[in-house]
């Protein structure tokens, strides 16, 4: 028998290396506290916490104007976005479709949809620019923002002083735009199970709109005996 | 049972060539074999062009055939460590991850789809899950990981992973999909295979610490409603949860189906948040800050908003409604008999468990109750089957899922009615799939 085993069957010992006095664990208790894990420091917390909320909580001190953002602009976001926002290949388009959302081919743009001005700040210095990301100032997102606000139409001034003080009071095109989620939607008044009056004609095949990847492997074997 | 069901011998002979191995060994008796048998030529199977696992036997040698004795019943295989960490048989190869190219404009942001019509049973192997990321996968050192959480505490506190790994844990399956499985989908049937149709979807066993017990330690302020959590990655993934969420049954998950996550999945911390949309489920977490608002980050509001056609858009849909597939047939698995064959699966609820699968070979006129084998667990993928006679004549297959909150997986035309088109999220409508008089399956939209 193994040093291990008989230190587990001795009860004296085992009871020292097991918490509780019974032998079977407690269900994990509210409001439990461990020790583990540290405070952290106002250091630490500051370099990390760089979100911003609708109304201007968390933003960071720092200010920017229209003007100075597009020269950023040009040198950071035009080789995706393009020169004028129109976003090349697949990237995102970052200006325009106004009276878009209701049609057949609707364009979603700081512009024309987004609700807040805190969210272009936030995404900008989180994410931007793709691959090199948290790694501008909180001026040049101050000033990259209110670029983007500029040729959205929501500011009209490019030396408008975009700053921690004022991002929370820019009302966007689109605030009034969202609604709740109001699912469970779109459900039967019953559930048929026979003589179920539903369209049964083909009005559309994928293998015509012929998108699916294309690989020589994945021809479909079709094998009849 | 015809030949067209065997599995090729692909690749056994390239990773052969090379390795003094005993699978080297094999390969050389084997050639010996075949020539004192006088027997080199080989048994084409009916499809030397088909994929693999479905019927392409490209190559089968009569000598491994009854009533010889294969060459794997006379000699030694691989020794024990021969793969220190397993992999799938050669023979399975073509089960893989697949992306749609045309999607997005790089790899780094972009997804691939989990091969559904390839797994059995509600789990998926961690290789396979589908990836979605949004600036590349994270490369991230456990002992460099700091997990933070601030705001509307009464301490800020940083945790390692060896203190996350001492907290109290719990293991349970869910599934996880993508907000925008079947997105493609909303306008017509654009993509030919329930691969790419329904692949934003993946099932496993996660094991995590409870939320709830990791903010008792940080004490919640009683203005604190809502969390945000934050992503490590290059792209800071945040979206916002509200406070109940992370008090129910939210996990900070550390291990996906036994063993620590994978890179692709977040590790080595991820947020689980059973039944809701996958995007919210951040990898790589970095952090959590507790909030008396929510916060309406890029991907809650510019992204993961439900545009309907009045051009007024849903905001914070997080519960993935009923939905089921059937993963055979499907575009990648054609009917290859007549007579007896087999539907196969998958349904889910975000809200509840399943209750109740329903399949039609009309294209939803007429109705059959599927099986449900055990185990049927809520916020989870569930297996249904049923068998079907396939005399030669076009079919038009359907499932229809019943969750435990009474909830029925509506038709397209029904969702389209509520949403419109332009929804790109949560199209969880009833799938068609045309079996042709070939026994090619087709993507179709009725109407």
């Amino acid at each position: 028998m193994s040093v291990l085993v008989k230190s587990l069957l001795g009860g004296a010992v085992a009871g020292s290396l097991l918490m509780g006095a019974t032998a079977v664990a407690d269900e994990i208790a509210a409001g439990h506290v461990y020790d583990l894990g540290r405070p952290a420091t106002p250091e630490e917390i500051a370099g990390w916490d760089v979100d911003v909320m609708p109304d201007g909580t968390g933003a960071a001190m720092g200010q920017g104007t229209a003007a100075e953002g597009e020269e950023i602009y040009m040198v950071q976001c035009a080789y995706c976005h393009g020169e004028f926002g129109e976003g090349l290949e697949r990237y995102p388009v970052l200006f325009g479709g106004e009276d878009t959302l209701a049609s057949g081919n609707p364009v979603k743009t700081p512009g024309s949809y987004w609700p807040y001005a805190s969210t272009l700040y936030d995404y900008i210095y989180r994410a931007m620019p793709f691959g090199q990301a948290q790694l501008m100032t909180p001026d040049q997102v101050y000033a990259l923002t209110a670029y983007l606000l500029y040729i959205n139409f929501v500011i009209d001034d490019e030396d408008f002083v975009l700053s921690n003080e004022n991002i929370g009071d820019i009302e966007m095109p689109n605030r009034e735009g969202f609604i709740a989620d109001s699912r469970p939607d779109a459900q039967p008044a019953e559930v048929c199970m026979s003589a179920c009056d539903v369209p049964t004609t083909v009005v559309g095949r994928a293998a015509i709109i012929d998108v699916t990847p294309d690989n020589a492997d994945d021809a479909p074997a079709i094998v009849l005996e | 049972m015809t030949e067209t069901n065997q599995a090729p011998a692909t690749g056994t002979g390239s990773r052969a060539a090379g390795h003094p191995s005993s699978r080297g060994r094999r390969q050389f008796l084997r050639a010996g074999a075949g020539v004192a048998a006088g027997a080199a030529a080989t048994v084409a199977g009916g499809a030397a062009l088909g994929r693999p696992g479905v019927a392409g036997a490209t190559e089968i040698d009569p000598g491994n055939l009854p009533p010889n004795v294969p060459m794997w019943g006379h000699y030694l295989g691989d020794g024990v460590d021969a793969e220190p960490y397993g992999s799938p048989s050669p023979h399975e190869a073509h089960v893989v991850r697949r992306n749609v190219p045309w999607l997005t404009a790089t790899t780094e942001s972009s997804v691939n789809f989990t091969p559904i019509q390839d797994l059995h049973g509600f789990v998926t192997p961690n290789g396979l899950c589908f990836e979605r990321h949004h600036a590349g996968t994270a490369e991230v050192n456990p002992a460099e990981y700091r997990l933070m959480i601030n705001g509307l505490v009464d301490k800020p506190m940083i945790f390692t992973m060896e203190d996350i790994l001492r907290f109290p844990c719990e293991s349970r399956f869910y599934f996880m999909e993508c907000a925008a499985n079947s997105g493609m989908e909303w306008r017509g049937a654009q993509l030919n295979g329930v691969q790419y149709t329904h692949g934003m979807i993946h099932c496993v066993q996660y094991t995590g610490v409870p939320l709830r017990v990791i903010l008792d330690q940080v004490g919640v302020k009683p203005n604190g409603k809502w969390l945000m959590a934050e992503g490590g990655d290059a792209s800071g993934m945040n979206r916002s949860i509200p406070l109940e969420k992370a008090l129910d049954d939210t996990l900070l998950a550390f291990a996906m189906n036994g063993e620590m996550l994978r890179p692709s999945n977040g590790y080595p911390l991820r947020l689980v948040l059973p039944g809701w949309e996958g995007n919210m489920w951040v990898k790589w977490i970095r952090r959590i800050e507790v909030g008396d608002q929510p916060w309406f980050a890029r991907e809650e509001t510019s992204k993961y908003t439900d545009l309907l056609a009045d051009g007024r858009a849903r905001y914070f849909t997080w519960e993935m409604d009923a939905k089921s597939v059937i993963t055979g047939p499907c575009p990648e698995k054609p009917v290859l008999h007549k007579g007896v064959n087999q539907i196969k699966g998958l349904a889910w609820s975000g809200r509840g468990t399943v209750k109740r699968v329903d399949v039609s070979l009309d294209g939803g006129r007429n109705w059959m109750q599927a099986r449900l084998p055990d185990p049927v667990l809520p916020k989870c993928l569930t297996c249904f089957n049923a068998e079907f006679e396939w005399n030669g004549e076009e079919v038009l297959l359907q499932s229809r899922v019943i969750d435990d909150t009474g909830y029925v997986q509506p038709t397209m035309q029904a969702l389209q009615k509520v949403r419109g088109v332009n929804s790109i999220y949560h199209n969880n409508s009833i799938q068609t799939w045309l079996v042709n008089k070939t026994g090619e399956v087709e993507n179709v939209r009725l109407g």
